[in-house]
């Protein structure tokens, strides 16, 4: 693929670390910024975007220029308002933003730039999961030089926009990443959701209008500033435009994240890309999207993963990162370890995830241990039903972890039966 | 007119409720569990999930929750609907996962929203088969008790504590099922309200730590409406008592005064009633002995006395109206002393002229709640009145309210509107000598000496209405305060100023008088409060009568023979030199007390009066609201009221008495006699149904059902049952017998109880709207609201042209000012075991500054007192404090005075 | 250990100090400030939670509401190193048990605690974005992906040498 259709990823050079100001702008960078700052208005950026149909890559796939435009419209010298990068990315097996992060910290830094322009937001803030120890160094190099370039501060290109951008590191909640929680992060108060209204773009970060957007998203905006909305449209395969950075983590040969155009089919991912599972293993069924998603079996290796196909094919697409269970780990097991960590990190605010979780735990516990009940199959399926639509939980880290659940216990009925009449595993964990 | 539809039922509601309160509003059983009234929405527990479709055609509906729901015209909602039914009971079933099955042995039992809701979703049966967590508990102080793993995390307590009271010792620690709710270490808390968590928390978590020590359950305890002692504010309570003992004090709703909250003096200074300084039986000081006589010796000795000559008598603004009124009329308008100093008094009858005289509203403590700017003018508040500096509090939050009108939010999204009110300024300024709780709210903390913040207030006065006299030699600094603060009040809707007679410093009270009748003559709604110190205070200074200066007086020409002093302890007005001389010029002295005061050691004659839980009376408030507490306890003669031993005295003297003082059958007797006597205070008749107000034709239960009639409590003195003690002065069968409706009257609430509600939520039930009226009307009488004043072109308001001069630091004295403390100042509630062991020790507050030394000498009227010395960051200097009372007994008002070193920390100062 | 620790160095407060100021409210460094700790000391010790609290204006109990939320700020002593292995979905599947089960054996302790010498606390971590190299871990602040018992072997010999 040449580097127009992977733009996300270009840059990215693991060997040779990532760009500098120089380098970044030698290949391309900073057009869009330039462009955005001296010739074009705020409106004129969101109406961009929004042709683009660029949706959220954090997972719920928001319209991104939709998402925008609810922002009160006062320049950014009128009022306090905050732009921040969510690279919270906890959620287990995915690993893009940090490939960006470390690979081509500036394309992050223009990124905010732009969406900071869009929103006229003074403020920017790159909240980062703790462990992302790499990552905090690269940010903070590139924004110290973007800062000594202009790119960031005071009057940015002489004109009378101002930026700045603030690395916040944070220490480990996978609720952080939850948009509204990521804020009361922020303001140094434990991470709880926050009811909405008032949407963050309006009562966001200390009361202030405020919009959150995923680093991949972010990512993207250089590239449609630059390129025009049409030619993102044309990147992807299906409705939804752009690429996507897509990953594979399981017993595949080849573990790793690629770059692809929106809306490539899994079988592409996992055959190609990873290079199919290891020898002796067969693959079984998969978490196309995250650990928060739900189980597709092989039937759904042809659909393309994109929103609305992934949602038909019942799943989401998540973050896009598959996560692959092969025929020999055991489902009840792998669905015990997803749950374990939902109980683990709920924030403790609302009493179905918070008492549900733990009580779904350590019933896939028993079960995995032999100690199983079948009576427990219904509490599970209850449970999934009770935790798993909307609404009932205050916020979308309950369903999210019904989900692989739900779909699991639909799919792997047969080993649930077997665990509970042997009262064993039957597939004993291997190596 | 808004209407919801609910299982198909048309309910007319309110606009802008959301629907669980529309719910509950229709009558409606809606379990829930985080949501409260006063502390608004946040959708934590989920209990509250009910079905609401989209309309007449949708059929499905969805699942929400209700308390975060707005009521909508036309809603159309099902509780019943199968799906939210079984969604509800899981709810109850993940509580139960770690929650105790301890009912038994936990104090919440019987009383517990918990179990109401447990029953009320139909949870019954156990799944879960794991271990549950456990928690350590904490100490938590003398005040409330913790049991961790009864927990719910419903975040209630936290919400109430630190969004609501402000206080910031109690947290939410850890998180997922984890979560726990505490302090980072063990200890007390802090925060003048934390009694409140007891009927917040809809668990056994925390509990009433005095009453677990003489625990009964709450279907064993009789009920009376009664209202608060240890304050002006006149917060209304609910007393239970069982065998004849006081057992706890609750909140009783009154939704114009304390609604939902009591301060933790109110709650827990009842203790003085089962003290051992009550006063049980009639005393003869008898060869400098105290022992006990027969009531009829004692009167016979009375008789004695009486013939002896003049016989003055001494009121108290702590003792109920009827026994001031009865003293009145034993011994004659003309003999009668409101057991107050001068300074006093005057005091206390400039705040009842200035308030009746104030051309705007007198405010209610509920409506300090929404003032959109407020001042509060040389006063601690948080100290003298809490439940007031509580409301004011509160008030700060309209900004936020007006963000969250503004984005549609509705107010009750009680987390939302705070996110959006983060930056929010707030109206409240707090001018004080001392810092004070409210500091952290207050807009500009400003502090001064008593006469320097007076002189601002004048300045803030004319700045707002220039016909106002104008001060002169104000700093630049003040002046540009005093303008900040007059524009912020202009611009206000609602404007609220508060002083008080916390430094007896009549021109605070003016200069806020001033201030608000300088708004009002520009048409605004501008409130007045003035705070007094006791709870009878202002009903004291309506009746009025001779000073103690002027009993003294007498006294030392010899014209008093017999001094009866009711429910006074003059040693706390009065200097022990001028307690010594009065004494010493009075031949005999009558104490008539519930409690053994110092200065009962100077009487003859003790008289044993009933406290307030052990008869029925009437306190006027700080507001000019007359309510009437109700006998709860029938004590063992003889014990009684007041009133009831001026009858007694009466009938043993050989003068024929005034009229009628013998022949009062009852309390309502003597309420028609006193409105006679004194018209101003007529209304208090209507503060509350007299005796003989009948239910449906019969007294108010103030036990309920479940309390059974008959025991064998008794047994092993006698095991012939007692009938149930008569109640003369109450509407009140003492017993279980008789009527109960949440319809009620409100005053005579005993206690909230409508099945399946058997927690204080059931509360829900009597109100006509939840967070309104008491179906059953108000509780208490306004005897004046304020706009008395007439304020036309042709006799504008009087301004109190008495404006101090600056306040000059004087060599070799400093202004001694009373640090009034929530726990030390208040006589009574010091008398209580868990209070005292709240009330720190006396110390000097000093200017904090370099080189302070460890102790100093304070040469206060009754000689010098060696004290601690605790520096005090904002303090000015010139000033100290020395707590009110707790140093020398009758130091409570400014004085100055020498200070030094300590004796044996060198040298003069 | 537990009372051990120092009051916090100058120059940590006045770190703490810049970096209260740079947020639009001091208690919006509440992590940051708690952050830069333990990476003094390893650990907050609750002396240090208070001077924090103190100097970001906020109450303890407030402030130890957020520390003991966030899961890598540490309430409790630590050793010289940790090491935090995933345990979260793709590294399970990948054999972290056995890794763990390994390790626990040759420094003999349970997950959550600290060998003897003081020198490693093994904790358990969720899903560290290494997936792609799974079983994965973080050692104090590096990672290691496709860890195997030869490599855990050799690392933990290397920190029981390191101070
Ligand atoms: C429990 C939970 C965890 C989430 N974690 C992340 C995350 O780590 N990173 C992220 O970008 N979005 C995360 N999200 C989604 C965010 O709430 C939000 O939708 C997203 O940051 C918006 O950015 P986008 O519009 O660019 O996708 C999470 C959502 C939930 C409910
Ligand atoms: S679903 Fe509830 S407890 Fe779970 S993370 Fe969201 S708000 Fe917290
Ligand atoms: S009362 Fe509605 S969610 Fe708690």
């Amino acid at each position: 693929m040449s580097p127009a259709e992977r733009p996300l990823t270009a840059m990215i050079d693991p060997a040779a670390g990532p760009p500098d100001c120089t380098a970044y702008e030698r290949a391309g960078g900073w057009q869009a910024a330039r462009r955005v700052l001296t010739a074009m208005t705020p409106a004129e950026v969101i109406d961009i975007v929004t042709r683009s149909r660029l949706r959220g890559r954090g997972g719920a796939g928001f319209g991104t220029g939709q998402k925008w435009s609810f922002v009160p419209r006062e320049p950014a010298s009128a009022r306090r308002k905050y732009l921040i990068a969510n690279a919270d990315e906890m959620e287990p097996g995915t690993f893009k933003d940090r490939w960006l992060m470390e690979g081509n910290p500036l394309q992050l830094v223009e990124g905010m730039i732009v969406a900071a322009y869009a929103v006229q937001a003074g403020h920017g803030v790159i909240f980062l999961r703790g462990e992302y120890h790499l990552a905090c160094t690269r940010l903070q190099d590139a924004i110290t030089e973007a800062r000594q370039r202009g790119w960031l501060g005071e009057h940015i290109l002489g004109t009378d926009f101002s930026f700045d951008i603030h690395v916040h590191s944070s220490a480990g909640r996978y609720i952080c990443g939850e948009e509204t929680a990521l804020l009361t992060a922020l303001e140094g108060r434990r991470a709880t959701p926050r009811s909405k209204p008032p949407f963050p773009q309006t009562g966001g970060l200390w009361g202030a209008p405020s919009v959150v957007n995923n680093v991949e998203t972010l990512c993207n905006l250089p590239h449609i500033l630059a390129n025009g909305p049409e030619w993102f449209l044309a990147l992807g395969r299906g409705e939804d435009g752009g690429t996507k950075i897509y990953g594979v983590s399981g017993r595949v040969v080849r573990p790793g994240a690629w770059e692809m155009p929106m809306g490539t089919p899994l079988r592409q991912i996992i055959e190609e890309q990873a290079g199919g599972m290891r020898p002796g293993y067969r693959l079984r069924a998969l978490l196309p999207g995250g650990a928060s998603t739900a189980f597709v079996d092989t039937s759904a290796l042809d659909v393309p993963m994109d929103y609305g196909a992934m949602e038909k094919a019942g799943s989401r697409l998540g973050t896009g990162m598959a996560i692959v269970m092969d025929d020999r780990t055991c489902p009840v097991g792998m669905i015990a370890n997803l749950e374990h960590f939902f109980a683990q990190e709920s924030c403790g605010w609302c009493t179905p995830c918070r008492d549900g979780l733990p009580w779904v735990e350590r019933l896939l516990n028993a079960i995995e241990a032999g100690t199983g009940l079948e009576e427990d199959i219904d509490q599970l399926v209850r449970h999934t039903r009770m935790l798993g639509l909307p609404g009932r939980t205050f916020c979308a880290h309950a369903p999210g972890a019904m989900a692989p659940l739900a779909s699991g216990l639909k799919l792997f009925a047969q080993d649930f039966a077997a665990h509970i009449t042997q009262g064993r595993c039957p597939l004993r964990h291997a190596a | 007119m808004t209407s919801i539809r609910i299982d198909g039922r048309d309910c007319p509601t309110r606009p802008g409720l959301n629907l669980l309160q529309a719910c509950l509003e229709a009558g409606a059983d809606l379990p829930y569990f985080c949501w409260h009234p006063e502390l608004g929405s946040v959708g934590a527990c989920r209990q509250c999930a009910i079905r609401q479709f989209s309309g007449p055609d949708d059929t499905t509906g969805r699942i929400v929750m209700a308390c975060m729901t707005p009521a909508s015209d036309g809603a159309i909602v099902s509780i019943a609907d199968e799906e939210a039914r079984a969604f509800r009971a899981d709810v109850i079933e993940w509580m139960m996962v770690n929650h105790p099955h301890d009912c038994p042995v936990c104090e919440e039992g019987g009383e517990c929203h918990l179990q109401d809701m447990t029953v009320m979703t139909g949870h019954n049966i156990r799944r879960y088969r794991f271990t549950k967590r456990t928690h350590r508990n904490q100490n938590l102080g003398p005040f409330v008790k913790h049991e961790m793993n009864r927990c719910i995390a419903c975040y209630r307590c936290v919400r109430f504590y630190r969004d609501y009271a402000g206080g910031d010792d109690l947290a939410a620690f850890a998180s997922h099922d984890n979560v726990y709710f505490g302090r980072a270490a063990d200890g007390t808390l802090q925060n003048a309200f934390s009694g409140n968590l007891v009927e917040i928390c809809p668990t056994g978590v925390f509990t009433d730590k005095p009453s677990s020590s003489v625990y009964t359950r709450k279907w064993d305890m009789r009920g009376a409406p009664s209202v608060c002692v240890h304050c002006a504010v006149g917060c209304n309570t609910i007393v239970n008592a069982r065998e004849e003992t006081l057992r706890r004090v609750l909140n009783r709703y009154n939704a114009d005064v304390n609604r939902y909250v009591l301060c933790d003096r109110g709650r827990f200074g009842h203790g003085f009633v089962n003290a051992t300084t009550r006063i049980r039986t009639a005393m003869r000081a008898i060869a400098g002995q105290y022992v006990p006589v027969p009531v009829a010796d004692a009167l016979a000795r009375f008789a004695d006395m009486a013939v002896e000559g003049p016989v003055v008598g001494i009121a108290s603004p702590r003792a109920a109206l009827e026994t001031c009124f009865g003293l009145h009329t034993l011994v004659g308008p003309q003999h009668f002393c409101t057991g107050l100093t001068q300074h006093e008094q005057a005091c206390a009858e400039l705040a009842h002229t200035l308030l009746r005289g104030h051309p705007g509203p007198v405010p209610t403590v509920h409506d300090m709640e929404s003032a959109d700017a407020a001042l509060v003018l040389g006063e601690d508040v948080c100290t003298t009145a809490p439940r007031l500096g509580l409301a004011l509090r509160q008030s700060v939050r309209q900004a936020s309210f007006h963000a969250a009108d503004a984005a549609k939010v509705p107010r009750w999204m009680d987390a939302a509107v705070r996110t959006l009110g983060s930056e929010c300024p707030t109206g409240l300024y707090v001018l004080t000598p001392a810092p004070t709780d409210l500091d952290d709210v207050a807009a500009r903390p400003h502090r001064g000496a008593p006469d320097d913040i007076a002189r601002l207030g004048f300045a803030i006065a004319h700045l707002i209405d220039p016909s106002a006299p104008a001060v002169a030699a104000l700093g630049d600094e003040d002046t540009r305060l005093a303008e900040h603060i007059a524009a912020t009040l202009m611009a206000a809707q609602k404007p609220v100023i508060v002083s008080g007679m916390q430094y007896g410093a009549p021109a605070l009270m003016h200069a806020a008088a001033s201030i608000a009748a300088a708004l009002a003559r520009r048409g605004q709604v501008a409130g007045l409060s003035l705070v007094m110190p006791e709870c009878n205070s202002m009903g004291l200074a309506m009746l009025g009568g001779l000073p103690l200066e002027a009993v003294l007086e007498r006294a030392r020409n010899g014209d008093i023979a017999t001094l009866i002093i009711v429910e006074n302890d003059l040693t706390r007005h009065l200097s022990a030199a001028m307690v010594a001389e009065l004494v010493a010029c009075v031949p005999n002295i009558v104490v008539v007390d519930h409690t053994l005061t110092p200065l009962c050691q100077h009487a003859e004659l003790v008289l044993p009066a009933a406290a307030f839980s052990e008869c029925s009376g009437t306190l006027v408030s700080h507001e000019g609201r007359a309510q009437r507490f109700f006998q709860a306890v029938f004590p063992a003669a003889p014990i009684q009221a007041g009133w009831r031993w001026m009858q007694e005295l009466a009938r043993n003297t050989a003068q024929s008495h005034p009229a009628g003082l013998t022949t009062w059958r009852n309390l309502d007797d003597v309420i028609t006699a006193l409105a006679r006597a004194f018209p101003a205070l007529a209304a208090i008749t209507d503060a509350a149904p007299h005796a003989d107000y009948r239910l449906d034709g019969q007294k108010l239960r103030s036990q309920t059902y479940r309390a059974s009639g008959r025991t064998v409590i008794r047994s092993y003195i006698s095991v012939h049952d007692q009938p149930p003690p008569a109640s003369p002065d109450t509407p009140f069968s003492s017993s279980m017998e008789g009527a109960y409706t949440p319809d009620m009257p409100a005053p005579l609430v005993p206690g909230y109880q409508v099945s399946p509600w058997n927690s204080v939520q059931a509360l829900n039930r009597f109100q006509n709207e939840i967070g309104g009226e008491m179906r059953g009307g108000k509780s208490g009488v306004r005897l004046f609201t304020g706009g008395g004043g007439r304020d036309t072109p042709d006799a504008p308001h009087p301004y109190s042209t008495d404006i101090p001069p600056p306040s000059a630091p004087s060599e070799g004295s400093v202004l001694v000012l009373p640090e009034t403390r929530l726990f030390g100042s208040e006589e009574l509630s010091m008398l209580s075991p868990p209070v005292a062991a709240r009330a720190d020790a006396p110390t000097l507050r000093v200017p904090a500054g370099p080189g302070l030394p460890t102790h100093m000498t304070l040469h206060l009227e009754d000689g010098p007192h060696v004290l601690p010395v605790a520096p005090m960051v904002g303090l000015p200097t010139g000033i100290v404090l020395c707590p009110a009372h707790m140093v020398a007994r009758a130091f409570h008002f400014p004085c100055r005075a020498r200070l030094d070193m300590a004796d044996g920390a060198g040298g003069g100062s | 250990m537990l009372t051990a620790d120092p009051p916090l160095p100058a120059t940590v407060r006045a770190e703490i100090l810049a970096l209260a100021a740079a947020e639009l409210h001091p208690r919006g460094a509440a992590v940051a400030a708690l952050r830069l700790v333990q990476a003094h000391f390893r650990w907050i010790s609750t002396p240090h939670l208070r001077e924090v609290a103190e100097l970001l204006g906020m109450s303890a109990d407030d402030l130890d509401g957020v520390a003991t939320y966030f899961n890598l700020l540490f309430r409790r002593p630590v050793g010289r190193h940790v090491i935090m292995l995933c345990d979260s979905v793709s590294c399970w599947i990948m054999g972290r048990e056995r890794l763990c089960a390994h390790l626990c054996r040759t420094l003999g302790v349970k997950p959550g605690e600290t060998t003897a010498d003081d020198a490693i606390t093994l904790l358990p971590t969720v899903c560290i974005g290494h997936c792609d190299h799974a079983p994965a871990m973080l050692v104090d602040d590096t990672l290691h992906g496709d860890v195997d018992i030869p490599t855990l072997d050799r690392l933990v010999a290397a920190l029981k040498e390191q101070p």
